[in-house]
């Protein structure tokens, strides 16, 4: 097991530099100078050609790339064009806010998913598993920008009873920024008018992103149970006269889950990027609105920055993901034949 | 001889979209104490249906048993509760699958799927403590003749061959003590010398311990090796029945005599004609004898009525005109 644990951090830390040369030869081979737009067109062009200079533009890309990534080492990403701050200090900012939605939202479609797969499977072919089909069909059909708009749209006039922008109401003072995730910070400061009006604002973003995962694990979940409740060994140990809560938890659950633990985990990291239409929509100063922001603007700097980060956290959800599914599946962790 | 299990006028069909498929229709066999009893027939003729009725382990939801009754050491299964028949599926009758790979959970050690048995089989007191099942399920896996069982004990299924996995599946349906065996083709999946082996443990492992078996097989030569007596079944009746020496002394049934036909001869050359055609229909079913449309004796009144079960000498039962 620790031997597996050690592979899959390695072959991590390999991704990461991957990715990190992808973007930035990426990032440096689209057209426009990123000098020149950081001055405007006005500038002249001996400040153009200055800025050039401090960014080290004007040399070869591998030098360039190895200033750049010697900066990342250092948590150091360069300045942004856009907001005139190191990007380090913006990421700061603005990473927390998404990563505080990522997890309300993963938590909501983790807990609703088994909920309704479980019943869908265990009611399966009846009018229970009927509604949850049709639900679910339509949850993974419509993008979560839409669901955004329409709970937007409900909460915020129909029937305002819920927050429907920013994280905090203007009325309360957020708490000090111990982790930047307002819910535990408010929570840790014992700040709880602070901590339930952070949830209430966290709820329709949340929600919004949580609805299309939510609904396709409650069917890869549905039909994975469904499908092991059909294998010989279930029958074998009905045979035995095992009893029902036995089976279920042994012979059922433990099987079935590992299909949709890896699934939950692709999400979980996905949300992250596919946040943005979402942040938009509800005002979320998270990172997905920034680094949407920094592409429009080409704010070099920045979008690595961005691109990095989510990288590095798709691979870590990952390998927490593969190990999750490791502990599930001896076929997975001692090697299969 | 007395009778351990009695299976009355049995009939199990399963639910489809074009109706029922009427598999298991109406067969009676019974198992004395003690005796060796062999169901053969070819594959999809409902023989592995009727076992799983036995022990009720069919699913519930597309399964209709419109008729029949098991009677089990005097009580019929199918009109029991759900505790009574956990008491059956616990202490007397145990079954072993045919497909030994999946008849074994993947995700737990082979080990922990024994002792789920045994610790289910209430037949020990409070003071048999974890240990002393840990010893039993390992007496019990050496007893199938795996030579290292601590570590067999602590495998998965993954790890484990074929013959393996089969052993294993052995040990689970006799690590306790048991009044009646369902083997259901053991050792179908596996290499003829495996199989063999399989074959030879099973018939010694049942006498030690005085138990009574129900061999399925689709292998005639199998059921002569294993068994006292033969249920020969085609398309969920059962065709002739008799003792194993007196069936192939004098097969009565044309879809018997097919069947031996079958058998490819070490000796003497050539693929035998065998019988022509395929398994019929189940959903709609001829009114006559099901293995009329490829019997070489057929007759006209065949295809018109259901052919009696009749005695053809003393305890040779046969379901064919021709003997009537």
């Amino acid at each position: 097991m620790l031997l597996y644990i050690s592979k899959r951090l390695f072959q991590g830390v390999f991704v990461v530099v991957g990715i990190s040369i992808l973007i930035f030869i990426i990032s440096r081979v689209v057209p426009g100078d990123p000098a020149r737009m950081a001055l405007g067109p006005r500038a002249p062009q001996y400040a153009v050609d200055e800025l050039r200079r401090e960014m080290h533009l004007d040399k070869p890309l591998p030098v360039q790339y190895c200033y750049w990534f010697s900066g990342v080492i250092r948590g150091d990403f360069g300045k942004s064009i856009n907001t005139k701050r190191p990007v380090m200090a913006d990421v700061k900012e603005f990473l927390p806010a998404t990563i505080e939605l990522a997890l309300f939202s993963g938590f909501l479609f983790i807990f609703f998913s088994i909920i309704l797969g479980l019943l869908a499977a265990r009611y399966r072919d009846t009018w229970v598993d009927g509604i949850i089909r049709a639900l679910s069909y339509t949850g993974i059909a419509v993008p979560a920008f839409v669901v955004a708009v329409i709970l937007m749209l409900l909460f915020g006039y129909v029937w305002p009873i819920i927050p429907v922008l920013g994280r905090l109401s203007s009325d309360i003072t957020a708490p000090p920024v111990i982790t930047g995730l307002i819910t535990v910070d408010s929570l840790a400061t014992g700040n709880f008018t602070a901590f339930f009006d952070a949830l209430k604002h966290l709820l329709l973003p949340s929600l919004a992103l949580a609805v299309g995962p939510l609904f396709q694990e409650a069917r890869i979940l549905r039909s994975s149970l469904t499908d092991n409740m059909g294998k010989e060994y279930i029958s074998v140990a009905t045979g035995y006269g095992i009893s029902g809560s036995v089976i279920m938890r042994k012979y059922l659950l433990k099987p079935s889950f590992i299909p949709v633990v890896s699934v939950m985990g692709l999400d979980f990291a996905s949300l992250m990027g596919n946040a943005f239409l979402v942040e938009r929509i509800f005002n979320w100063p998270g990172i997905s609105r920034y680094g949407i922001n920094a592409m429009l603007n080409k704010d070099l700097n920045a979008i690595s920055a961005v691109i990095v980060i989510f990288g590095a956290i798709f691979i870590v959800v990952n390998i927490i993901v593969d190990l999750i599914v490791a502990s599930l599946d001896p076929r997975i962790r001692l090697g299969g034949k | 001889m007395e009778r351990l299990l009695d299976i009355r006028n049995l009939k199990v069909w399963y639910s489809t979209y074009r109706g029922f498929a009427k598999v298991v229709d109406g067969i009676n066999m019974h198992v004395g104490k003690g005796e060796k009893v062999g169901l053969v027939g070819e594959s999809g003729c409902g023989k592995t249906t009727t076992m799983k009725s036995i022990l009720r382990v069919l699913d519930s939801r597309k399964v209709h048993i419109p008729e029949g009754e098991i009677i089990f050491k005097g009580s019929d299964i199918l009109r029991m509760n759900y505790n009574e028949i956990q008491q059956v599926r616990r202490r007397s009758i145990s079954m072993i699958s045919q497909e030994p790979s999946a008849a074994l959970n993947p995700v737990f050690t082979v080990g922990d799927q024994i002792m789920e048995v045994i610790r289910h089989s209430g037949q020990f007191d409070k003071n048999f403590s974890k240990k002393d099942m840990k010893s039993l399920a390992i007496k019990a896996i050496r007893d199938v003749l795996i030579s290292d069982p601590e570590r067999i004990f602590d495998s998965y299924p993954h790890q484990l061959s074929g013959g393996m996995k089969q052993r294993i599946c052995i040990v689970m349906a006799l690590v306790t003590p048991r009044e009646l065996l369902i083997a259901d083709e053991p050792g179908t999946a596996l290499d003829v010398t495996i199989q063999d082996q399989i074959h030879r443990l099973l018939r010694s492992l049942v006498e030690e311990k005085h138990m009574s078996l129900i061999m399925i097989t689709h292998s005639l030569g199998v059921a002569r090796e294993l068994v006292d007596r033969i249920y020969v079944m085609y398309a969920g009746n059962i065709v002739e029945a008799a003792k194993t020496k007196d069936l192939f002394k004098n097969p009565l049934h044309p879809y018997t005599r097919g069947l031996m036909d079958c058998v490819p001869r070490l000796s003497g050359g050539g693929v035998s004609e065998g019988i022509y055609g395929y398994i019929p229909d189940y959903i709609n079913p001829t009114p006559g004898c099901r293995f009329y449309p490829r019997c070489p004796d057929a007759k006209e009144v065949c295809s018109r009525q259901k052919p009696p079960a009749t005695v053809a000498t003393e305890n040779h039962l046969v379901a064919c005109f021709k003997y009537n």
